[in-house]
């Protein structure tokens, strides 16, 4: 579903993503792992079109995105930091989306606006929202228009145990319907009952792709996090 | 492209700078005709201001505008919408709201008390100037990252426009007075849209002959149709070309 090609981008002297290839396909819940500024952000946004890689191409269900923008209808981002017109309630933000979005004659799904008792909050302007709200903001805005690939760069930094319950509730409902999953989080242990592989970076290349199952296998332990520190150390 | 369109138009007028510009040209204006006992005079007292304020608010408005509206733009970016329709509706929102302020502000007054071929001259050529330096600021903040270095930009840009060309330009006919430079200074008037504006509203006002040999030349190139179409295409010369770099420079960008 979606493929790169030996994408690279540097910023300055930073080597942010270093000849990249993969492909991520349908059914898939990737955990992409690795330590803070390896560049997981900055491939998540190759694949949105945010960051122009300086070589290399990626497609999206066979088509090359550069310069393409019809594609994004088919995915849901929820940004690490989410930034949004500060002086919009979170009923305009919502309006506007689905304003900007309305063509795709999809069913909006509206559970997680339900489950997170955003109701309440509608008239509220966006500037006076805790981080942990906006971060709901962000999710109800990522699933809403039931696209088949979700994006979620660390989901549940900020949310609450409750929410972020609700929220992996949430991932492994559309990971049941087939959807591609790409989620990167430092919190390994919620991640287990996630994901189906791993993909991990250092340095902006990629170490190893491979099946959850099989990095418990090589590894001989149980719980993603004590495999993945195995790798860290050895 | 119309629908983001309709959200930067709406949040320009809840923003209540633009109405305040609106007022502020409005009561200089009506009190610039009402203080002249000429209404030619006060058309001219009238354009000396617009020439100054009109580039300033534009501009410094625009780029500030922009650097706030980074938070849309990269909510935007992720979603099914063109990087190009992004960036024009910006454009058209600043321009659209910039100009109508202008209009309201200045256009009404002028067509008030002096409602001929020079007053519509005045207002297009106010209107134009909007849209330039909407289009300039554009181009800065494109070019900037950071939000004070792209003011700064804005800032300086403007005073170069309003006040350092001129001195420059001055700076060289002193240098180069031993040469006809008459069609060099046609030449150079069009590297500045303000000096382009100023030129071809003191020809409509027939007192080009305060300017000398230089103005006979100006009189000679501006005054035909020819010169009249060809300074209005340099004015939309400098629409498009900042414009057009900034949205090159844009579909580039990393957010």
């Amino acid at each position: 579903m979606i493929v790169t090609k030996n994408i690279t981008k540097t910023f300055g002297k930073l080597k942010a993503l270093n000849d990249i290839s993969v492909s991520f396909n349908k059914g898939e819940c990737i955990a992409l792992l690795g330590p803070n500024g390896c560049g997981k952000t900055t491939l998540i946004k190759s694949i949105l079109g945010m960051v122009v890689p300086d070589k290399g191409s990626i497609e999206f269900n066979g088509r090359t995105i550069n310069r393409e923008w019809l594609y994004r209808s088919q995915v849901g981002y929820m940004p690490q930091i989410g930034r949004y017109p500060e002086n919009m309630t979170i009923a305009n933000v919502i309006e506007m989306m689905k304003d900007i979005r309305k063509d795709s004659k999809v069913h909006l799904d509206e559970d997680l606006i339900q489950s997170f008792d955003l109701g309440a909050l509608m008239n509220k302007k966006m500037h006076t929202l805790s981080g942990g709200t906006r971060q709901k903001v962000s999710a109800c805005l990522a699933f809403l228009f039931n696209p088949d690939v979700l994006i979620l760069d660390e989901p549940t930094a900020g949310l609450d145990p409750v929410s972020s319950e609700k929220l992996k509730d949430k991932i492994l409902l559309e990971k049941e319907k087939g959807k591609l999953i790409l989620i990167t989080s430092h919190v390994l242990s919620e991640l287990d009952d996630l994901i189906t592989e791993v993909f991990y970076m250092q340095d902006g290349r990629l170490m190893f792709y491979k099946k959850l199952s099989e990095l418990k296998a090589d590894t001989g332990e149980e719980k993603l996090s004590k495999a993945i520190a195995k790798i860290m150390v050895a | 492209m119309k629908k983001i369109l309709k959200y930067v138009i709406v949040d320009i007028i809840q923003n209540k700078i633009v109405l305040i510009y609106t007022f502020l040209l409005l009561l200089i204006s009506l009190s610039v005709f009402n203080l002249e006992s000429n209404a030619a005079k006060g058309l001219l007292s009238l354009l000396n201001i617009i020439l100054i304020l009109v580039p300033l608010i534009s501009i410094i408005f625009s780029t500030i505008y922009i650097y706030n509206s980074s938070e849309f733009i990269e909510l935007l970016v992720s979603q099914p919408v063109k990087r190009k329709s992004i960036w024009l509706s910006l454009f058209g929102g600043l321009a659209a709201s910039l100009s109508l302020a202008f209009f309201i502000g200045a256009g009404i007054p002028i067509l008030l008390y002096h409602a001929d071929a020079t007053g519509i001259t005045m207002i297009l050529t106010g209107l134009f100037l909007t849209v330039i330096f909407v289009s300039i600021a554009m181009l800065a903040a494109g070019i900037t990252r950071d939000k004070a270095k792209g003011i700064g930009l804005s800032i300086l840009l403007w005073l170069y426009f309003s006040l350092i060309f001129d001195a420059l330009v001055l700076f060289f006919l002193f240098q180069f007075q031993d040469y006809p430079l008459e069609r060099a200074m046609v030449f150079f008037s069009f590297l500045n849209p303000i000096d382009l504006g100023r030129v071809q509203i003191l020809l409509q006002m027939d007192i080009s002959a305060l300017m000398g040999y230089t103005g006979a030349i100006f009189r000679e190139f501006f005054g035909n149709q020819v010169g009249v179409v060809l300074s209005f295409f340099g004015l939309f010369i400098w629409i498009a070309i900042p414009l057009f770099i900034s949205l090159k420079k844009f579909s580039k960008k990393d957010l």
